[in-house]
């Protein structure tokens, strides 16, 4: 009860069954704006409905979704966590400023497309150019981690921010030599690691193999730890994942387009 | 060795008569092409790119900058511009890179184009003495309205009263129908930003910001801009999109179809950095296509993400490059929920684009925009969306006669430099401009007063407004939306068959 006499509500349960993506949204809108100290908000029966989470800045929030969402889920976030027990369609996290989508199942095409901040955990795989023109700003750092593998151009354009493939299947069993191609195409900034090795062939325009060090494996264990504890991945693999050898992509240079251009000044 | 040098282009020249070795013009020149030697001022003519700074800064009138008269052997074929960019090419293995818009001598369909006027039967309006009606709305009209009637008792009696049932979308208000360019905070110096934003203010019109965020010096100003969201996604957050009047989805530019942007790390200052949201110095490269875009269906869905991040209160456009099958393509951006296609031709400006692309890629914007309204026309959609025209629009004039074509607005860019100070050099891209309108170096941004620019640029859309207003009287219409799409008060003058046929007007005479 808050100062009113009212209940305070945290927890609100919406059926999105047969609902159009608008009438949902709106209605995601309006119970948030109805109850300030809302924690929680559980969506069922998602079929396809898109632009789930768009702009919410909402911090604390938490929207669970039972079912498949559609696409942009999450895009312009900046704050809530949304966990999706199902797959998503295309672009998750599109945009995405701050918070994090946890997807218990595939991330489509370009998951992660243009992330600022926040970070995407998909338990399976992504599709095509997943992680592609992220970018890293002051104190936001993009992270996106794949249990799985992930499809060709991975990370194009990236800018920033961090992509984690841990080549895994949803026993935490070894998948094989990842087959993506083109990876990093256009890289300039941030860094992919990979479980396993990867060939120079595998790797895209401006990107480069890099030595994977201890202060590497340091950096992506907080991310690793936190995946195990999400999807309930035991320690035995947890050490594994940790103890793996990791390939790290980073850019060739910071100027991969530097010198293409000559001044037409005559 | 293989000499690869080429005579300088211009000629700078200081009749020693008339300088005071008073060092104005080195100091002003940002280029570098002057130098004070002992008691003379020394000059390097290969710098020069003809941005006239320093003859207009010259206290003593000493300097003229002639075009280089040394003679290159005429070819009708191999011209001096082809030879220079092969040599310049053989050396560097380089893409070539230009600046501001088309240089090519290809046709400009307006300069064909003539107006009407009236003559004795439906007399001409003079519009300083009577109103003539400018005001446009941009965005979504519904395709029919909708009433529902209301029994009120009113004195006893039953009065049934009609209320509107139709849900009308937001729309842009101008007081005239045009707009300023988006050239991003980036390719442009804060204070010319400052300048534009407070011009269209003023004028009760908006500015576009382009792709590089919204600096929040322009805060103040922010309803009366249109932010975009390009490939780059650069500056873009909810707080960007919750803030400008409109949003720009930029697909294409005039200059460059096809291609991204590339802002190169030099540029990206402290505070390009905060707009932009990127990392000082580090590139910011626009892809060439939206990645979450590869049908007009994705188009749609990112119109449609745009209006659930910003609950449906603002309204969207898109922007094209005008290429050949712009007319199916704008038809599909009508049909997506999109409130504006803007439509930007061939000869518009860029700061930056490739030469190869600058000269040869896209089409003129008259013809697109025939093109577009025609379409538009046949699928029955024209008058739930608008258009907007852009590229190469140099007066009034052109205003006019791309709304009688079928345009609802303009956006003007490169004239709007022109009244800050440009000069139209065409050297945007080395971000040394001598004006301080392309360029982030401190020094350079100061010379651009932010209170005089607004002025000149306020002026510039005040003139053509009042010049709009007299074309609109002699031709005896009282109000713009009588003129959109007016093609029976042009006509051709020198212009084929095929070519009256794809803008859709008689020639003279007829």
């Amino acid at each position: 009860m808050n100062n009113n006499g009212e209940e305070e509500i945290r927890e609100v349960i919406i059926d999105a069954k047969d609902m159009e993506y608008r009438e949902l949204n709106e209605k995601i809108h309006e119970v948030i704006n109805k109850n300030p100290n809302l924690k929680k908000i559980i969506l069922k029966n998602v079929l396809g409905q898109r632009f789930i989470g768009n702009g919410i800045e909402k911090k604390d929030l938490t929207i669970e979704i039972h079912g498949v969402p559609g696409g942009d889920l999450g895009m312009f976030m900046s704050g809530p966590t949304i966990i999706v027990y199902g797959n998503t369609d295309h672009a998750p996290g599109n945009t995405m400023d701050d918070g994090t989508i946890i997807i218990h199942g595939n991330g489509g095409d370009v998951t992660g497309h243009s992330m600022r901040g926040g970070r995407i955990f998909v338990r399976d795989n992504v599709g095509y150019r997943s992680g592609i023109h992220m970018k890293e700003y002051m104190d936001k750092f993009p992270v996106l981690i794949i249990g799985g593998t992930a499809k060709d151009f991975l990370g194009e354009y990236m800018a920033g921010g961090l992509i984690l493939v841990l080549n895994i299947d949803s026993e935490g069993n070894d998948l094989g030599k990842i087959k993506g191609k083109m990876i990093g195409t256009g890289i300039h900034g941030g860094a992919i690691y990979i479980r396993g090795d990867i060939d120079n062939s595998q790797l895209g325009v401006a990107a480069d193999i890099k030595e994977f060090t201890e202060e590497d494996r340091e950096k992506i264990k907080t991310y690793i730890e936190e995946f195990c504890s999400i999807f309930n991945l035991g320690d035995e693999i947890k050490k594994k994942l940790i103890e793996s050898q990791y390939t790290k992509i980073a850019p060739i240079s910071k100027r991969p387009f530097g010198r293409l251009y000559t001044q037409d000044l005559r | 060795m293989i000499p690869s040098t080429v005579p300088p282009k211009y000629k700078v020249e200081i009749n020693s008569n008339r300088c005071m070795l008073c060092e104005r013009c080195v100091r002003e020149c940002s280029w570098g092409v002057y130098r004070r030697d002992r008691n003379k001022i020394v000059t390097y003519s290969n710098r020069c790119g003809a941005c006239q700074r320093c003859v207009a800064m010259c206290p003593r009138d000493a300097i003229t900058v002639n075009k280089n008269a040394t003679c290159w052997r005429d070819h009708p074929l191999w011209t001096r511009e082809v030879r220079e960019d092969i040599i310049n090419q053989s050396r560097t293995g380089c893409i070539l890179l230009s600046g501001m818009g088309n240089a090519k001598e290809l046709p400009t369909y307006f300069d064909n184009i003539v107006l009407d006027a009236c003559q004795v039967t439906n007399p001409s309006i003079d519009p300083l003495r009577e109103p003539m009606e400018l005001r446009t709305y941009i965005g979504k009209k519904p395709k029919k309205l909708e009433f529902e009637y209301i029994e009120e008792e009113i004195d006893g009696k039953k009065i049934k009263k009609a209320k509107l049932k139709t849900n009308i979308a937001p729309n842009l208000k101008l007081e005239t129908p045009i707009m300023i360019a988006h050239m991003s905070y980036g390719a442009l110096s804060l204070n010319s930003h400052l300048a534009m934003a407070k011009a269209a203010k003023e004028c009760g019109t908006f500015m576009g910001t382009g792709e590089g965020g919204l600096h929040r010096a322009l805060y103040p100003y922010a309803n009366h801009t249109i932010t975009q969201i390009a490939s780059g996604r650069f500056g873009v957050n909810e707080d960007y999109l919750m803030r400008g009047a409109a949003i720009e989805i930029k697909i294409g530019q005039g200059s460059k179809p096809g291609i991204g942007g590339h802002l190169p790390g030099e540029k990206v200052s402290a505070e390009v950095s905060m707009t932009r949201m990127i990392p000082e110095g580090s590139d910011a490269i626009s892809p060439a296509p939206h990645h979450d875009i590869y049908s007009i269906e994705d188009l749609a869905q990112l119109v449609r993400s745009l209006k659930e991040a910003t609950r449906w209160k603002i309204p969207v456009f898109v922007k094209i490059a005008a290429v050949h099958n712009v007319a199916a393509i704008a038809n599909g951006i009508a049909t997506s929920d999109a409130d504006a296609v803007v439509i930007d031709g061939f000869k518009g400006g860029t700061g930056a684009a490739p030469k190869v692309f600058r000269d040869n890629v896209g089409i003129p914007i008259e013809l697109a925009i025939a093109a577009v309204d025609e379409r538009l026309r046949e699928e029955g959609v024209r008058n739930e969306v608008s258009i907007i025209a852009s590229g190469g629009i140099r007066n009034s004039a052109d205003v006019f006669k791309s709304i009688a074509l079928g345009a609802d607005a303009v956006y003007i860019g490169t004239a709007v430099m022109v009244a800050l100070g440009c000069r139209v050099c065409g050297r945007c891209y080395t971000g040394q401009c001598a004006w301080g309108i392309a360029t982030q170096k401190p020094e350079l941004v100061n010379r651009l007063d932010v209170e005089e620019g607004a002025n000149r640029v306020a002026n510039l859309i005040k003139a053509w407004t009042l010049e709009i207003k007299e074309l609109l009287g002699a031709a005896g219409i009282n109000s713009i939306e009588s003129l959109r799409g007016n093609r029976d008060r042009l006509r051709g003058i020198g212009l084929n068959d095929v070519e009256l046929e794809a803008l859709g007007i008689k020639h003279a005479g007829f």
